[in-house]
């Protein structure tokens, strides 16, 4: 068997009395294209963040292809090839789209701390951040600051962020939340034109994005594993019609 | 555009623009256009150069704070207590001055910039109001509430006498602010620079791109002590006195004030709301002794209300 991408083993996370993560066993295999889904409140956000690094687990362990990484510090594990997007859209707001995804570059290519030359000779992190806008369509607006742009195109610049740091494991936490269906498709696109070695993981609502987008779905509920499965199973599961589709089993 | 021309532009940023010369040249026109005010124009200088460092850690990183005053009244007691003992070199002075209070930025930025915003906020006063404390306890050293008493500044390269009107203390104060200006301008533009705006903007998107962002802010948190370090010992050499006001709450925030009435996170916000704030206290204090304070609270009530970004904010909206 192959080593997973990404493993929890028995990750728990709790606060006070809420338990948000209940002894979460996860596999995530190479070049994976796996969702998770769950009601509101389930923990996936949460998940996202005990995985990354942003909240430490009261237990259990997460391995980076088989290392373990539980003890590393966020900037460590992005360091790794850990990337994340944010729900809630967590960009330099005032900045401009290039500034955005060069700060970003910037920081990979281990150039972000330096003192003595100035960024704008640092040419080969600008030209490659450019080069990611033109491939994502967004280089009409580079330099136009980001809170000035078009919600779906923030969004857009969310995942420029996240690929600008060369991910081997991207966790994308509702890509197109909060964005029209006419300009979600091309997120989706940009998606699904991800390099297949890159191993993904989708958090989404969206129903038509998780079965277009995803082999394999994992269904959350109350800070535990419900089920897991490919996404015939999934959708013909009376149980995860029930918690989650919200429909009746039928009798 | 095309890809070459964004990719240009993006990249001159750093370039020299006309503009930046426009408060050299005033500073030295101002020489020989007020010969009577050296003395307030040196302080003025100094305390631009106060005002600049705060701009790096508030208007570039962020960091909120009020005790900013313990970096600056660290170098002028350094710088004083050094002319009050028998070593008046000014420029080793100024670099002593500048290394204890970045020292005593770094001890304390490694506690303090564990948390943000309010928490912080409350940190840094407290570490302030200690250094404060701790200058009054020691008056054997410090003088106490009398002030340190009988400092004597060499010449400057043993030639430069400080004489009784001002010149020598006039262009002493305005090489050196060019001198950190020229360093705090490199600093803003480096990746380190652009770096922090990221942190001021979004905390968790720095995190997320794997930017060490604690040590950064405490790169930054020092460099910034060690300029608030240079313009106390640049105002201690040229007033050839210091007294505990220097670490003062006050001083903390007036020199907020003064930022936040020229601009803050711009570079240059300092140049024009320290000369507006000094010069109007000079004045308003010559018509109304008592009573100065309300006009500069005016003052401040002015630029809250009607120009959110300081004086820079105005012209900025003007532009477009």
């Amino acid at each position: 068997m192959n080593t997973p991408a990404l493993e929890t083993l028995g990750l728990h996370k709790s606060f006070g009395a809420l338990t948000v993560a209940n002894a979460v066993d996860f596999r995530l295999e190479p070049g994976a294209r796996h969702a998770l889904i769950g009601p509101n409140g389930a923990g996936k956000t949460t998940f996202v963040e005990l995985v990354t690094g942003a909240l430490r687990p009261n237990a259990g362990q997460i391995r980076l292809a088989g290392a373990d990484v539980t003890q590393l510090v966020q900037a460590a594990r992005v360091k790794l090839g850990l990337v994340r997007t944010f729900q809630i859209t967590a960009l330099f707001r005032r900045l401009s789209i290039l500034e955005n995804v060069t700060l970003a570059i910037c920081e990979r290519q281990g150039i972000g701390g330096g003192l003595f030359r100035p960024a704008g000779h640092h040419r080969t992190a600008i030209e490659e951040a450019h080069a990611l806008l033109e491939q994502l369509g967004l280089d009409d607006e580079a330099l136009h600051p980001v809170n000035t742009v078009a919600y779906g195109r923030q969004r857009m610049v969310e995942i420029a962020m996240s690929l600008a740091l060369s991910p081997k494991v991207l966790l994308l936490d509702e890509p197109a939340a909060g964005v029209p269906s006419s300009e979600s498709g091309t997120i989706i696109e940009v998606i699904e034109r991800l390099p297949p070695d890159l191993t993904l993981l989708i958090i989404e609502h969206d129903m038509d994005l998780v079965f277009r987008l995803a082999r394999r779905i994992t269904v959350m509920v109350q800070g535990s594993i419900m089920v897991e499965g490919p996404p015939e199973a999934i959708a013909a599961d009376p149980e995860v019609r029930r918690v989650y589709l919200g429909e009746r089993a039928p009798a | 555009m095309t890809s070459i021309s964004t990719v240009d532009a993006f990249a001159r940023r750093h370039r020299y623009h006309l503009l930046e010369a426009l408060p050299w040249l005033a500073a030295v026109a101002s020489y020989f256009v007020f010969p009577d005010y050296l003395a307030l124009g040196a302080q003025i200088l100094a305390t631009i150069l106060f005002a600049l460092s705060a701009d790096l850690v508030l208007g570039y990183a962020g960091i909120v704070t009020l005790g900013h005053a313990a970096f600056f009244g660290t170098g002028a007691y350094i710088a004083g207590i050094l002319a009050a003992h028998g070593w008046g070199e000014p420029i080793t002075g100024l670099l002593a001055g500048a290394a204890a209070a970045a020292l005593l930025g770094f001890v304390s930025g490694l506690v303090v910039l564990r948390t943000t915003g309010l928490a912080l906020l409350m940190q840094t006063l407290v570490v302030a109001t200690m250094v404060a404390e701790a200058a009054n306890k020691a008056s054997f050293i410090t003088g106490g509430d009398d002030g340190l008493q009988g400092m004597e500044v060499w010449p400057i390269f043993g030639k430069f006498r400080f004489d009784l009107f001002g010149h020598t203390a006039y262009f002493y104060c305005l090489i050196v602010l060019f001198l950190c200006w020229l360093a705090a301008r490199h600093i803003v533009h480096s990746p380190f620079g652009r770096s922090l705006t990221g942190i001021r903007e979004n905390v968790r998107r720095m995190h997320a791109i794997g930017a060490p962002v604690t040590r950064r802010r405490l790169v930054i948190y020092t460099i910034s002590a060690a300029l608030a370090g240079i313009s106390g010992a640049l105002i201690a050499q040229t007033t050839q006195f210091v007294s505990l006001s220097f670490l003062s709450l006050e001083r903390s925030g007036t020199v907020l004030i003064m930022l936040i009435i020229g601009g803050v996170g711009q570079l240059y916000g300092a140049f024009i709301g320290v000369p507006l704030y000094m010069v109007a206290q000079n004045r308003f204090s010559e018509i109304d002794p008592v009573y100065w304070y309300f006009w500069i609270g005016l003052l401040m009530v002015v630029v809250v209300v009607f120009a959110r970004g300081g004086v820079l904010g105005l012209f900025d909206r003007f532009r477009r």
